[in-house]
């Protein structure tokens, strides 16, 4: 006994803390929330305990999905992150394919491509606000203006107002902000493909193109895997940028965050929770095969 | 991590030109003056929004016109900056109150936690480790509505107290996996040579681990400070602008009033931006560090 307590107590000592704090924080508020969402507490009395609640089983996430409104922040969701993954994608990985090779002033570059990751989502909305004013011809402020100024007077539109696909103006910010950080993540695993293996290409005297595509290429797609799914993630809980730029009450940015901030602020408990579930449930089909792939793939080295 | 951070840090040596004909060297140069080019019109694509903050934020009322949007100030006044510090300076201060303890917490519980999965290899050390990561990635909103009734219950004050509270517990997943990439980096000669010598797991930690581990307290530290720094979630359900942080009152200041003051609020956000920014200038190669490690590669 003394033995085993030698052995299990000192590791034990340091990590408890936190495995109990993660345990109650994470696990255990996840399983009360799914109690909460299969309740009928809609009501500030309820919230309480002035009036009682009972169990209503999946009813909430019924009405919920069936729901045009939340059918909307749901189709938002998907827009939003289609167009923020899209643009992050393509600006980090032609960022960071620009600067592969050596190049002048390469840190100069490098550090202002990512520093909007260092700003908070509020402090660029105030200004992405502004950018993205929708007044067009003689009232334009914002990017609509600067498009007047260059000749790109077509490009002009209303952006989050738009009914439709105001939802993917929001997404403009976000993509200024974390591209950068995909770039990073890029530029790692080019500098991460062994010199020996370019040199070989090119005495197989394949050029430079055939190079990239049939020797570098393939070896970044753990890279790419790894933005994927970190940009998705923080993209389905987008919250920040759209409280800060069109507000909460806007009909045509609300995603499913923004709903459940909603619900929260008018006592609605039972559907503020289910939501949470819901986006739960979004985010792990996204992250746990992620996970359990590391893993594997961890043991495997 | 260390490998990925060093590539990015260190400017890699310049690969020689290859030989060849002067036809070869023009068609090189061309497409050498495109990237430059295309480099430079993506860097002044990414100053866009700074030019704006910085112009707006020195305009006066009567730059207000549409038409001047895009110009220089008519007149240089500093009465935006002066009004934006005389609203924001309280939730600055308060804000550094929460981001220096909830930072220094987590990192001490993570450097712990990190040593303890590195170098105990007990069944099912992956599982728990994959659980704890698993809290980096969750929704928040899937546990804030018990989370409310908890701290409630518990008769933690809103504002600064519960913010440092939540900040060091979700901030553990993220600050345990970039100390474990870590130790599990450093040669095992190293821990044996102190067991060898009689230490406990304790006493191994405390006086051969902890010093060694100074750069990636560093990395963690930046990472914690910048997420505290920036976060608006916790401080929207935790606070309230007169005891919360400063990107709740910044959303204020911006939102509140009626008829928007953009030359205010751009100067405050500029003022709530200079930590964070001041931090990347100075300790860039930490910052890309904690990043990487974000990726959760190993």
């Amino acid at each position: 006994m003394p033995r085993n307590l030698r052995r299990w107590g000192p590791p034990l000592l340091l990590i408890s803390p936190s495995l109990i704090l993660l345990g109650v924080f994470v696990y255990g508020l996840l399983a009360i929330n799914a109690k909460t969402s299969m309740t009928d507490m809609h009501t500030a009395a309820q919230t309480t305990g002035r009036k009682p609640t009972s169990f209503v089983w999946l009813t909430n996430y019924g009405d919920l999905l069936t729901s045009p409104d939340f059918q909307h922040s749901l189709r938002n969701l998907v827009i939003y992150t289609v167009v923020f993954l899209g643009g992050t994608m393509l600006f980090g990985f032609l960022w960071a394919w620009l600067l592969d090779r050596p190049v002048r002033f390469e840190g100069v570059f490098r550090s202002i491509y990512l520093f909007p990751m260092a700003v908070s989502f509020v402090a660029s909305g105030v200004v992405w606000r502004w950018l993205l004013n929708s007044n067009q011809g003689e009232n334009a402020s914002g990017l609509n203006r600067l498009f007047q100024m260059v000749g790109l007077d077509f490009l002009q539109n209303n952006w989050w107002n738009n009914v439709n696909y105001g939802i993917a103006a929001i997404a403009i910010p976000a993509i200024w902000q974390l591209s950068g950080y995909v770039m990073a993540l890029f530029l790692a695993g080019f500098r991460g493909v062994p010199e020996e293996l370019r040199e070989a290409a090119k005495m197989d005297g394949s050029t430079t193109w055939q190079m990239y595509r049939h020797v570098i290429f393939p070896q970044l797609s753990p890279v790419a895997l790894s933005a994927v799914i970190i940009v998705g993630h923080m993209s389905l809980k987008a919250f920040d940028l759209i409280m800060s730029i069109s507000k909460p009450a806007n009909y045509q940015t609300k995603v499913p965050a923004i709903d459940m901030y909603v619900f929260k602020s008018s006592f609605n408990y039972a559907d503020a929770a289910a939501v949470g579930v819901i986006l739960l449930v979004i985010v792990a089909v996204l992250v746990i095969p992620y996970l359990v792939h590391l893993n594997r793939t961890e043991k495997n080295a | 991590m260390t490998a990925a951070t060093e590539s990015l840090t260190k400017p890699i040596k310049a690969a020689p030109i290859g030989g060849g004909g002067n036809a070869g060297r023009d068609r090189f140069s061309w497409g050498r003056g495109l990237k430059y080019l295309a480099l430079l019109f993506f860097l002044l694509i990414v100053l866009i929004p700074v030019y704006v903050l910085i112009v707006t934020s020195f305009k006066g009322t009567g730059d207000a016109s549409p038409v001047r949007a895009w110009n220089l100030p008519l007149s240089w006044t500093m009465d935006n900056w002066k009004e934006a510090w005389t609203s924001l300076s309280p939730a600055i201060w308060r804000t550094v109150q929460m981001v220096v303890p909830a930072a220094l917490i987590s990192s001490l519980l993570g450097s712990m936690n990190g040593f303890v999965l590195a170098r105990w290899r007990f069944k099912g050390a992956d599982i728990v480790f994959t659980l704890i990561l698993f809290g980096m990635f969750i929704p928040y909103q899937a546990v804030m509505i018990p989370l409310l009734k908890l701290m409630q219950s518990a008769h933690i004050p809103n504002g600064i107290p519960s913010l440092i509270i939540l900040h060091v517990i979700y901030g553990l997943p993220i600050t345990t996996l970039i100390f474990r990439n870590y130790y599990m980096s450093i040669p095992n000669e190293l821990i044996e040579a102190a067991r060898v010598d009689g230490a406990g797991m304790l006493r191994t930690y405390a006086s051969v681990v902890l010093p060694i581990s100074i750069p990636s307290f560093v990395v963690v530290l930046i990472w914690q400070f910048t997420s505290a720094w920036n976060d608006f979630l916790f401080a929207v359900f935790f606070s309230s602008s007169q005891n919360g942080p400063v990107t709740l009152a910044l959303n204020n200041l911006a939102n509140g009033a009626l008829l928007q003051n953009y030359g205010v609020s751009m100067a405050g956000a500029l003022l709530a931006s200079l930590p964070t920014l001041l931090v990347y200038a100075l300790l860039g190669k930490y910052f890309i560090g904690g990043l990487m490690s974000g990726s959760v590669k190993g």
